[in-house]
């Protein structure tokens, strides 16, 4: 799988899957989350395009859309990589040297948080907390947490995810 | 809203003054009740508290934390302390952290005297600052023709997105990101250009600090008046009278008509003028256009307009309900949200675009000049009149109609500026003939006027009769409730109009644009049918505009609608086509309502605006 480049949806896949998750949550009260979770479980990302038709849809302003997506440091509105790996500064990763983690990572991939690789195999993302505390500092790539991390590690880890490997799951 | 509607009271215990309330009762109202002010931000009264910014922190015995009193109901034998020193401490530290985001340079910041950061930092002893925070960025956004921003300035009290999302129904300003990068803004912090902002301004109007307000267009305006070859006109909308003297320490509801024209003249202007003129000028145009669709819908009649044989109004939409065009935010609004009702919308241009079309071709020809000598400057309570001066479509005489819009406040700015004290000047009247107006005119100042005005002139040219009812007024449609309807069945239809006889014509008044909404969804729907339908931008109409003195609430609406409506009991003319200035206008220049040449200068078209983003609030 290294190397894999993922296709874009297209705007009407887009509008037309985005509507429909929509719909799937109208009943439901405060179905913004939910739905912004669902989108970006779909597609990877927040197209801008989903966004607008979430909005359109579930008769909310478009700027309290934004709002909710930029508070939340889970959504976001760039294409993701194949891998996204979140490093946590929460504060107990913080003080136990998640920020050399993260400059570790930064530096594997050559891309800051918020940005993918050129091959779109990785994305970099910080945390706010992943609930792990008691194995600071946390590094997640995907759903698999890795405990511990130094930034010695750091190249290890990831080469596991190049070659296709899901990696050990260490929680 | 909670539901305060529970009449058990509670007693109270405010500073150790008991006092009995409403159950209910915030304990920030309690206080007022025991005459005991507390200072508040983010808490806009009319409104569910967010209880965000905690200035109106106040000590609750029992508690062990203090109180947010705006968001706290009072409890059976609550003892309140509002000033002790560990509430002053408190609130003093929230002031100097809400400065410590605040781009805090007062000798360079666009807000007077009513600064309310710099009010609250004074009065809870604010003397420094020991906190500095991370700021956003500063991007100040000067893309809109009316409204600037600068986030610099924003202390995030959320007062503009509960006037943009809750009183408008826009949805144009949200908090984006969060922490320190928190900023009050459009989505994504884009720029305001860059989404469905109506230029209202009711947010620049509730903004403590300057972090919004509007495009100043005072210097322009100055160089205007130096420039020895222009012949420079100001005209001044009927609400300015009933707010301007607020600026000058006179309380709310306080008719300055006299004295503004006296100032206006010492500040240099050749000719000063009166909307009001145009205003009448508009109910003789929408006026005969009502007459017009409910001829056509009425009698099936569609060989055009029912007047004389000069009309261009062959083949006009017969949509009904009309609604009135006076108010661009309104306007923007439809073309937004609403585009599929813009056939309903009067084609009668705005009295401000009436005004100026008539200055550049009626009055220049009168003074012999070329319409680009002459300068129209007009003085609107109102943001969005800025953006309507610069549409494209406005330039009836070859250059825009009107040149420059002022702000009531942008006036207040420039007379004192210019050091006149407008307590002291004598009274002086408006020139002629764009300054004579009926009292009908006056009360396109607040809502229900522009309908009432309407009736008044539509009845009796109907009937031959005056509106019946108290000294002229339709008080059904008066008043600050949201939605306001009446009926009058027509009963001695005469002439032409004889088809009219027996007819209800209903109607509805709306002002707001969330109040609007709920009413155009109706119609949409079939819930409610209408033939005229009055529509206000802003709470309370134009008094209530955004350019208007600081700060308005409903109190405040109340005094300048009940001045208006004095100025308007105290004309000797009280009906727009009984306004002999404007029956000289259309003999001598116009010929009649919905003329060829009325078509051309006073009536305009409106385009559906393609939203690029997000709906309608629902």
């Amino acid at each position: 799988m290294a190397g894999l480049v993922q296709n874009l949806p297209s705007p009407q896949d887009i509008v037309e899957t985005t509507s429909r998750i929509v719909d799937e949550h109208r009943d439901l009260s405060g179905a913004l989350i939910p739905v912004l979770q669902r989108v970006q479980q779909t597609f990877g990302y927040l197209p801008v395009a989903a966004l607008q038709a979430t909005a359109t849809r579930l008769g909310i302003p478009y700027s309290e859309v934004a709002g909710v997506v930029t508070f939340y440091s889970y959504f976001t509105t760039v294409p993701r990589g194949l891998h996204v790996v979140r490093v946590c500064l929460g504060t107990a990763c913080y003080v136990r040297g998640g920020k050399d983690v993260l400059r570790a990572v930064s530096d594997e991939l050559g891309i800051e948080v918020g940005q993918t690789t050129e091959d779109r195999l990785f994305s970099l993302e910080q945390g706010r907390c992943f609930g792990a505390c008691g194995l600071a500092p946390v590094l997640l790539v995907d759903d698999d947490v890795h405990q511990r991390v130094t930034a010695a590690c750091v190249p290890e880890i990831l080469s596991r995810y190049r070659d296709g490997d899901s990696g050990e799951v260490t929680a | 809203m909670p539901d305060h509607t529970n009449h058990r009271s509670i007693n109270v215990s405010i500073n150790g003054k008991t006092i009995s309330v409403a159950d209910g009762t915030t304990i920030l109202d309690a206080a007022l009740t025991a005459g005991v002010h507390v200072p508040t931000m983010c808490y806009l009264r009319g409104h569910e508290a967010l209880g965000a910014c905690r200035v109106c922190a106040v000590e609750v015995e029992g508690s062990p934390r203090l109180v947010a009193s705006c968001a706290t109901p009072v409890r059976e034998g609550m003892q309140v302390r509002t000033n002790t020193r560990r509430v002053r401490e408190a609130r003093k530290t929230v002031v100097q952290l809400l400065m410590s985001e605040h781009d805090g340079d007062c000798t360079q910041c666009d807000r007077g005297d009513d600064c309310e950061l710099k009010e609250l930092a004074y009065l809870t002893g604010v003397r420094d600052l020991p906190y500095h925070g991370e700021k956003p960025p500063a991007h100040p956004d000067r893309t809109t023709p009316a409204l600037s921003r600068d986030p610099g300035k924003c202390i995030k009290c959320r007062r503009c997105v509960t006037a943009c999302n809750e009183v408008q129904q826009v949805g144009a300003l949200f908090p984006q990101y969060r922490g320190y990068a928190t900023q009050i803004a459009p989505a994504f912090a884009q720029d305001l250009a860059t989404v469905a902002c109506v230029q209202c301004g009711q947010c620049a109007a509730v903004c403590p600090t300057s972090a919004i307000t509007e495009v100043r267009h005072t210097d322009a305006v100055l160089r205007a008046l130096e420039d020895p070859h222009q012949f420079v006109v100001v005209q001044t909308a009927p609400a300015i009278r009933a707010a301007l003297g607020e600026e000058f320490g006179y309380p709310p509801g306080t008719l300055v008509t006299g004295k503004m024209v006296r100032a206006l003249r010492d500040l240099g202007f050749d000719r000063v003028f009166d909307t009001n003129f145009t205003a009448d000028l508009t109910i003789l145009e929408e006026g005969s256009e009502l007459l017009g669709r409910l001829k056509r819908a009425l009698t099936g009649d569609t060989g055009g307009d029912t007047r004389a044989g000069d009309t261009a109004d062959h083949g006009a939409p017969a949509a009904l309900p009309q609604f009135t065009s006076c108010s661009p935010g309104w306007i923007k609004f439809a073309e937004y949200f609403y585009p599929d009702m813009l056939d309903n919308i009067s084609t009668c241009k705005s009295p401000q675009q009436m005004f100026g079309a008539l200055a550049k071709t009626y009055l220049a020809d009168e003074l012999g000049m070329t319409p680009d000598r002459i300068t129209v400057v007009s003085v609107m309570p109102c943001t969005a009149k800025k953006f309507e001066a610069q549409r494209p479509e406005m330039t009836a005489s070859g250059v825009p109609d009107v040149d420059y819009v002022l702000t009531t406040r942008e006036l207040a700015f420039l007379i004192k500026g210019a050091g006149i004290d407008l307590p002291s000047l004598e009274d002086d009247t408006m020139d002629t003939p764009l300054g004579l107006s009926s009292g009908a005119a006056d009360i396109f100042a607040n809502t229900g006027g522009v309908m009432e005005a309407a009736l008044r002139t539509v009845h009796e040219l109907v009937t031959g009769r005056p509106i019946p009812g108290d000294n002229l007024h339709v008080r059904p449609v008066a008043g600050l409730e949201g939605i306001k309807e009446a009926s009058v069945t027509v009963s001695g239809a005469q002439g032409e109009w004889r088809f009219l006889e027996g007819v209800e014509l209903k109607v509805a008044v709306a002002h707001g644009l969330g109040n609007t909404a709920r009413l155009l969804d109706r119609i949409r729907s079939g819930e409610a049918t209408y033939h005229f339908v009055e529509v206000m931008t802003c709470p309370g109409g134009c008094i209530g505009g955004g350019g208007q003195p600081r700060f308005t609430d409903d109190a405040v609406r109340q005094a300048r609608i009940d001045a208006i409506y004095r100025e308007d009991e105290g004309k000797p003319i009280r009906t727009s086509h009984t306004n002999p200035a404007i029956l000289q206008l259309y003999e001598q220049y116009l010929g009649a309502p919905l003329g060829k040449r009325s078509h051309h200068l006073l009536h305009t078209t409106y385009a559906a605006r393609p939203m690029p983003t997000g709906g309608p609030i629902g």
